[in-house]
């Protein structure tokens, strides 16, 4: 793609400058990053897929995946076609009990065709918080559209470039996301809290702190979002007059500074968290604990 | 000392092509001394721009190894061991020779921006502000126009919206207005009408390339953008707004 064989043949401007998408005269690494956070997106676009579609081994005992994080309904048995054309009722393993979902079971009119996972109703807000977040804005801005792929490397079809006006100008309501991402942190902090009882007891075991890990990664990941950081305090001017917005911001900014190390690192860990409780409920994994 | 091989691009707009170079290189030499060294020993007619030698000055800007940066601030052992050292000009401006180019669009687009507009000041004649309130501007202070942001930017370098986009180096240059504690002016509607912040996509390659490490995504475009989504685009701040009768700064286009 980078490569000066396949320019255009226009395309050496005054001055020696290349003029196609992904030409430049660099000469240092600059392929790694992009690809590197392609493979990183689409591998947890593919993994949080999967994992939604399942609808099963999301909940073991007090652990409750972060990707089925509130449960608004439950699914408890779904039917099944045997190969002799019988059709039964069969449990779903790992499922949420009715009592930790917000309006109980899946509601009768949801159509037959269309396949439900507790999932399916909740990953839009993260979702939507994560897509439209200034610094994954940049990363798949980059790496799956190609403007730029990298600095000084020719971007893709240069005709078609509007930035964020136009078709995209719905990046400006980062906001509203944003405060439904905090709604979930403090839901998914609570999903932790009970991470930490079993019936009824106090304990401690591998799930509770992969669940403290999750909430608290997303936690500062979600606190040094840039409209975060500009509604605390970011939008004024005279900071000695406002200590309190001033120290917010101030927080802000630390974790602001760590914005893309959050991003990574929480998306990361919202994959293993489910991946954990899914393992421990299927078995692959022990559930080492104190609760024996 | 080892010899390098450069590769200079020579001529203007109506053509030119890279021609080879090879001198000596001696402990601690920029790309900018190499230069002045090929111009006294072998092309007495190459043009470079240069003032400093210090980063300062801003005016070596080009792209040395298709990576654009100051020559006066390029060592030597920052580049590769081995291979042909490649030096162009930048390729966002129009090319007057050589290694220089017409930067005078950047100042056209300076004359755009409306100027720092303060109160009257307190009753002795002084204005008072805390340290608090200066910082975020005293960043954008550090810019010394090499104008390296604007070349690397892509919607200016290869999308060509130079009628729609004034670039990151002013972006950065209303920031440090907007937030400054004394001006009084309004910018935002310039900001978004005129200036064209929705074209910015914060891919973040002006800050990449900042030599006075300026964050100016981050720091500057970002909060800019924040701005004028409370203006323009967040509807419920627009209710808030009706209904109070608007903000300090009230909304002059
Ligand atoms: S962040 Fe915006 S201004 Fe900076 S280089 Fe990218 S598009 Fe241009
Ligand atoms: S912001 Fe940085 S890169 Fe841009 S003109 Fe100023 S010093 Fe140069
Ligand atoms: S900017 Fe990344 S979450 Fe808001
Ligand atoms: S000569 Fe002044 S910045 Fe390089």
């Amino acid at each position: 793609m980078s490569t000066e064989a396949n320019r255009l043949p226009t395309a050496t401007l005054p001055g020696g400058h290349l003029d196609c998408t992904g030409c430049t005269h660099r000469t240092d690494d600059w392929k790694t990053g992009p690809t590197a956070t392609f493979l990183g997106l689409l591998l947890f676009i593919v993994y949080s897929t999967a994992a939604a579609f399942q609808g099963e081994h999301y909940m073991y005992e007090n652990y409750l995946s972060p990707m089925y994080s509130p449960v608004v309904f439950t699914q408890l048995e779904r039917t099944v076609t045997t190969p002799e054309g019988e059709t039964l009722k069969v449990a779903i393993p790992g499922a949420a009990p009715v009592e930790h979902a917000w309006f109980g079971l899946k509601p009768d009119a949801w159509p037959e065709w269309l396949p439900f996972s507790p999932a399916f109703l909740i990953l839009a807000f993260p979702g939507a918080f994560r897509f439209t977040c200034y610094y994954y804005r940049k990363a798949y801005y980059r790496s799956f559209w190609a403007n730029p792929i990298g600095c000084a490397v020719g971007p893709f079809r240069r005709g078609l470039y509007r930035g964020e006006t136009h078709l995209l100008l719905f990046q400006n309501l980062h906001r509203y996301a944003l405060y439904f991402a905090i709604v979930f942190i403090g839901i998914l902090y609570y999903d932790a809290y009970m991470g930490f009882f079993r019936h009824g007891e106090f304990g401690v075991g591998l799930g509770s702190i992969v669940l403290l890990l999750n909430a608290t990664f997303l936690a500062c990941y979600t606190f040094g979002c840039h409209s975060f950081r500009h509604l605390v305090g970011g939008r004024l001017n005279w900071f000695s007059k406002s200590p309190l917005a001033h120290a917010l911001w101030k927080r802000a900014s630390f974790l602001n500074e760590r914005h893309m190390f959050f991003a990574w690192l929480s998306l990361f860990w919202v994959g293993f968290t489910d991946f954990f409780v899914r393992a421990t409920s299927m078995g692959w994994i022990p559930d080492i604990s104190t609760w024996g | 000392m080892a010899e390098r091989t450069f590769e200079i691009w020579r001529g203007d707009r109506s053509g030119g092509e890279f021609k080879e170079y090879t001198e000596e290189v001696d402990e601690g030499m920029v790309v900018l001394d190499m230069l002045h060294r090929i111009q006294a020993r072998q092309a007495n007619d190459l043009s470079i721009r240069w003032n400093c030698k210090a980063g300062k000055c801003g005016s070596c800007s080009m792209e040395i190894n298709g990576m654009p940066r100051l020559a006066c601030m390029t060592r030597m052992n920052q580049l590769p061991a081995e291979g042909k050292i490649k030096v162009q000009p930048m390729k966002t401006f129009p090319l007057i020779k050589d290694l220089v180019t017409d930067v005078s669009w950047n100042y056209r687009q300076n004359e755009r921006i409306r100027p720092f507009k303060p109160p009257a000041p307190d009753s002795d004649g002084k204005y008072r502000f805390q340290q608090a309130d200066a910082d975020r501007v005293q960043e954008f202070r550090k810019c010394i126009e090499c104008f390296l942001c604007q070349n690397t930017c892509h919607v200016l370098r290869d999308h060509r919206k130079q009628e729609h986009f004034v670039g990151p180096r002013f972006m950065i240059r209303v920031a440090s207005l907007e937030m400054h504690p004394l001006d009084t002016d309004d910018r935002i509607p310039d900001l978004k009408n005129e200036f064209g912040s929705g074209w910015c996509n914060i891919t973040r390659c002006c800050t990449e390339v900042c030599p006075e490490s300026i964050n100016i995504t981050d720091n500057g475009i970002i909060p800019m953008k924040e701005r004028v989504v409370d203006r323009y685009y967040d509807p419920v701040a627009r209710i808030l707004r009706a209904i109070t009768g608007g903000g300090k700064k009230l909304p002059t286009a």
